[in-house]
């Protein structure tokens, strides 16, 4: 009997043991769920997610496609938490699939201190942000504003002539948010900035 | 840890067979699986009236439209808070007690395999539910945002969301180790020539249910641990601004959300599996479909979290597919009702309370799993979505699915733990007012989901007024009605006169009911001779 009970203490031991690897497993698989994410957006569903710079040469090898041409809408809002004014000169545009387009955006700070934003892109329908390319845009860096200063601020984009032909309308949106980190780093150097919590 | 616990487990209450005396060496040092199931137990009716009282401030101040009794900010807090006690602190404790009661002796094992762990993974739970409780005393308030914890709006409140946080680590870890228990005593104790495929179905129900929650709540404590570091550490996991994105939050959240909700429903399953057949007298029908179904089912819960997010902006292949998923859990759930109705078919049937329960479970929980079809449909859940009509499929589903079938389970192995019948008229009167009044509660809400109603807002249309009240009424009157079950236990364990047998129930099989009533403090020290004629389902034929 006692011999039974050993072994069934091995076993538990056993047992225990690659349970608590199935846990440790699990909890690293939460985490990599994070670029598992990315990989099945850009990969498998065909999104892109990233606002990242396209390639001058890359785009400039793709034909202009006169015969067809796409609505481009644009879209801009600031979180609540950032007290800028943020909107498109134009809000829409036709563009030929293949030709460099430029649009200005302008932003301006109504608060009474300098802030860091960043704009953060997005495309939709979500299925066609494979097809916007941007060779320039502000959203690609932090945006320093003093207070009640305004910028004009440029995105340049080509929008592949590969695009199905059933999206005609394209909507380019984005969104300002406060870089709180970049912010207070600036009222670490200039101490007389108001720091964002004020408003 | 779990080494420590294994060492020298058994040798401390080998040579004296009485319970210890006093609460600090009874209760506080556990290591015996019945008082620590009783703990849980006690635990989770505890904290199920706590849960419930939140409940009742919610439906008192939905009873008419307009602003009443609470602040929209308290209103928050309650629905928040019901959700995570409810179901952290109320249903799954309870089927862990019920777990670490019955499992021993239903596969005739001394005690749970570790019984040290066992006491650690009950003593976390008070102190995780004291650390979530707190929050709503703390100045800026407890978590508001829904017990989905959805960012941006779960990290907009005060310092409350770093205690949600622990709490939930701590009940995750609790959950963890209840598992692997569960899991080890299933799988190493089971005494001689109980073969897997003759345990109980309740057993089986565990097992699959346990392996479910070690993939799993470890995914939602990494969830909450990126939020906690999006929070206080400044990374971008779900902050936009730092190009992060708040829709996966909902996609690690899900993935762990939707197994979650099989963890408290599979074994209500077993219990009603074991149930039915002792009233209707019969063998359950089709003993391995009804193991295969679970194991489907457990299965299917990874593959579909996404229905929980139809309206996020998915690509439309990615709403067909999980759509289509979703459908096939019918499949198996299915085989269990027509299972379940099948094991009754010409039985002698008998309605006592336990039975009563799990009829109720039969039916109303189908209800709900046709409410969960209608949401599965991707263009229709784009009109249900965060309506009172989600809330009153989840609702079907937990209280009169999940809820019943622990009551059910109490009140069928209440006379095994305590040696004393309970007050059957008591019982059918508390089953009969619950029954009636849960109907009466959440069937309204229904209605009120279908015309728009949103969930989770304090105030509503006056075109909403009339259910509402009805729904509010229902809901008063089942609290109220819960207070009978507390009678009923009470006078079950102290009181009563009517002693049990060894069997209980004429139509009772297994293990359990070969021990006396009550259960003795140790029993099963020696293995029992299995005698596969003595076992429900000794004959794997059936």
């Amino acid at each position: 009997m006692s011999e039974g009970l050993a072994e069934k203490k091995r076993g538990v031991r056993e047992l225990a043991k690659v349970a608590g690897g199935v846990v440790l497993a699990s909890f690293l698989f939460g985490f990599a769920m994070v670029p598992l994410y990315r990989i099945a957006c850009e990969h498998v569903l065909g999104i892109k997610l990233a606002g990242d710079v396209v390639a001058a040469d890359k785009v400039a090898a793709m034909a202009v496609d006169e015969s067809r041409t796409v609505t481009v809408e644009f879209v801009a809002s600031v979180n609540s938490k950032l007290p800028w004014a943020f909107a498109p000169e134009v809000s829409r545009v036709e563009v030929h699939p293949g030709k460099l387009t430029e649009a200005w955006f302008d932003a301006t700070n109504t608060s009474h201190g300098a802030i860091v934003g960043n704009a953060v892109p997005s495309v939709a329908p979500s299925t066609a942000s494979l097809y916007f390319n941007k060779t320039e845009c502000f959203c690609f860096t932090e945006q320093k504003l003093d207070a009640g200063e305004s910028r004009r601020m440029p995105v340049r984009f080509v929008v592949d002539p590969q695009l199905p032909a059933s999206v005609k309308v394209l909507t380019l949106s984005y969104t300002f948010y406060a870089n709180e980190t970049a912010t207070s780093r600036l009222g670490a150097l200039a101490p007389a900035a108001p720091s964002l919590a004020s408003h | 840890m779990a080494h420590a616990a294994v060492h020298d487990d058994h040798h401390a209450d080998h040579d004296h067979h009485a319970a210890p005396q006093g609460f600090l060496a009874r209760w506080v040092y556990a290591t015996n699986h019945k008082d620590i199931g009783t703990l849980y137990l006690v635990f989770a009716l505890l904290m199920f009236f706590v849960g419930g009282s939140m409940a009742m401030v919610i439906r008192a101040e939905l009873f008419q439209p307009g602003m009443q009794l609470v602040q929209p900010e308290f209103f928050n807090e309650m629905t928040t808070m019901h959700a995570l006690i409810m179901i952290f602190g109320a249903v799954m404790p309870a089927f862990v007690g019920l777990g670490n009661w019955m499992i021993p002796l239903q596969v005739g094992a001394p005690d749970m395999a570790l019984p040290r762990m066992n006491n650690l993974s009950f003593w976390i739970l008070p102190f995780a539910f004291t650390l979530l409780l707190s929050t709503l005393f703390m100045p800026g308030a407890g978590p508001q945002g829904g017990w989905t914890l959805y960012p941006p709006l779960s990290m907009q409140g005060g310092h409350s969301t770093a205690f949600v946080i622990f709490a939930i680590h701590l009940m995750g870890i609790s959950s963890i180790m209840g598992a692997i228990n569960i899991i080890a005593t299933i799988l190493n104790m089971r005494a001689p020539g109980l073969d897997l495929l003759k345990m109980p179905i309740f057993v089986w129900s565990w097992l699959i249910t346990a392996f479910l929650l070690i993939a799993v709540m470890p995914v939602l404590a990494g969830a909450v641990t990126m939020l906690l570091t999006d929070k206080y550490f400044g990374t971008s996991f779900f902050n936009a601004a730092g190009g992060g994105d708040p829709v996966m939050f909902q996609h690690i959240f899900w993935f762990f959300g939707h197994p979650e909700v099989y963890i408290m429903i599979l074994p209500a399953f077993g219990i009603v599996s074991e149930i039915i057949p002792t009233f209707a007298r019969k063998p359950l029908f089709g003993y391995q479909a009804m193991i295969y179904a679970i194991a489907s089912i457990a299965f299917l819960s990874f593959i579909v979290w996404a229905h929980h997010m139809f309206t996020v902006g998915m690509p439309l292949g990615g709403e067909l597919y999980f759509m289509y998923a979703t459908m096939l859990i019918a499949v198996p759930t299915g085989v269990k009702v027509f299972n379940w109705v099948t094991t009754m078919w010409e039985g002698s049937m008998t309605f006592e309370t336990p039975m009563l329960f799990a009829l109720a479970f039969v039916i109303l929980f189908t209800i709900g799993g046709f409410s969960g079809l209608m949401l599965a449909i991707v263009p229709a859940d784009f009109q249900y979505h965060d309506t009172y009509f989600v809330v009153a499929h989840f609702h079907y589903v937990l209280v009169t699915g999940a809820v019943f079938a622990i009551m059910a389970g109490a009140y069928y192995w209440l006379p095994k733990w305590c040696g004393n019948m309970y007050s059957e008229r008591w019982g059918k009167i508390h089953f009969w007012s619950s029954v009636i009044s849960v109907n009466v509660l959440f069937f309204p809400q229904h209605f009120l989901g279908l015309a728009g109603m949103p969930r989770r807002i304090p105030d509503y249309n006056v075109a909403f007024a009339d259910f509402n009240m009805i729904s509010s009424i229902g809901g008063f009157w089942f609290g109220a009605s819960q207070l009978i079950f507390v009678g009923v236990i009470i006078h079950a364990v102290y009181y009563s006169k009517q002693r049990a047998t060894q069997q209980v129930w004429e139509g009772a099989r297994g293990l359990e009911w070969t021990v006396p009533s009550p259960a003795p403090h140790h029993t099963f020290s020696t293995p029992p001779v299995i005698d596969d004629s003595k076992l429900a389902h000794g004959d794997v034929t059936h």
